[in-house]
């Protein structure tokens, strides 16, 4: 997959947006690991919630120019940056400044991606909605991810994959359970020791 | 905003909101963009639409002209009713306006084309 084109962003927006980095990268990566896979199901819509900057959905409308993408974020200046990522890598995106994927209608996404906020804070640094909320994880790094768990079942296709990044501060485990209780099935496709951060991506799908 | 993207979005998570579907659509700017036109996909996405929904949204932006009140069979071989529909789904775009809950009435702004569907707390379920 190729990295998108991201010269056109002032430096000083990653001020208020999160600038990409190996986590971002890591999944763009773990979604090339899966291309093969992700080819064949050939799917028709992609959403990325928390999309910040847009390179990773950016990434995946690329490879995919069959696929029409969306992507959400609670940062409104994320989303403004994600629409002019896409543009100018000429891939068809509509951002939409949501809450997780509350707005969405059910049973649409094909696949949908989330680098979540993963840092352990405390809760109540969590549920901004300025740079803040790209890193503030609350209770377990997790406080934000749990809340979209529950939704993947209503939103994903039946068909549909899910492809989250984590941390092992996250328990990865539990994780899997709570996706196993929803009737998933999980790989972890890719890890990386990043300084002292240990990230990876898990897949889930039914 | 795309209608392809208007077709998908409910404002039902808010408080006494039942289905919240469809959300009326108020523009004040809307441009067009050229996309490149892909049939296949149209094929698979029409399919998945709520086409009167998009019939409807086509319309009250003023880009519903010669656009099909429902979905033909076969629509896949008829090229000229395909372009219609990647034009309405694709190339038109909501750049200023507001969507509107058709329940509750509360509107959410739509800003250099980013829809705002934030809700408070105390309004949702
Ligand atoms: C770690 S950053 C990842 C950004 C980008 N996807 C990347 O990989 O570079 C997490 C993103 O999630 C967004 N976010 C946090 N909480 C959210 C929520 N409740 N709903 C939508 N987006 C949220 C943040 O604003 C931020 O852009």
């Amino acid at each position: 997959m190729e990295t998108p084109y991201q010269n056109h962003i002032d430096k000083e927006d990653f001020d208020h947006v999160y600038e990409p980095a190996e986590d971002s990268f890591l999944l763009i990566d773990a979604l090339e690991k899966d291309l093969q896979y992700l080819k064949a199901r050939n799917p028709t819509f992609c959403l990325e919630v928390g999309s910040g900057s847009g390179v990773v959905i950016t990434a995946f409308g690329m490879a995919f120019p069959g696929t029409f993408c969306m992507s959400t974020d609670i940062n409104y200046k994320a989303c403004v940056m994600s629409q002019s990522t896409a543009n100018h890598n000429k891939v068809s995106l509509d951002a939409v400044n949501m809450n997780l994927i509350d707005s969405f209608t059910d049973n649409i996404f094909d696949v949908i991606l989330f680098n979540p906020p993963y840092v352990v804070t405390e809760s109540e640094e969590c549920g901004g909605k300025d740079i803040t909320a790209s890193w503030a994880g609350g209770v377990k790094g997790r406080e934000v991810t749990d809340k979209l768990l529950d939704m993947i079942p209503k939103k994903l296709t039946h068909n549909g994959t899910f492809y989250l990044l984590l941390i092992e501060e996250n328990i990865p485990d539990e994780v899997a359970a709570i996706m196993s209780a929803l009737g998933f099935k999980f790989e972890t496709i890719i890890k990386r020791k990043v300084r002292n951060e240990q990230q990876l991506v898990m897949k889930f799908y039914r | 905003m795309k209608l392809i993207t208007h077709n998908m979005l409910t404002s039902k998570c808010i408080k006494g909101v039942l289905t919240g579907y469809p959300l009326a659509i108020n523009a004040t700017d809307v441009k067009v963009t050229e996309v490149d036109y892909n049939p296949d996909f149209l094929s698979r996405v029409i399919p998945k639409l709520d086409w009167e929904v998009l019939w409807t949204a086509a319309n009250s932006i003023g880009h519903g002209e010669g656009l099909p009140k429902a979905v033909e069979p076969k629509f896949e071989e008829n090229e000229e009713f395909l372009k219609k529909a990647h034009k309405v789904l694709l190339e038109v775009e909501v750049e200023e306006g507001y969507l509107t809950c058709p329940e509750s009435g509360r509107q959410f702004p739509i800003s250099k084309g980013i829809p705002n569907m934030l809700l408070t707390e105390a309004e949702v379920q």
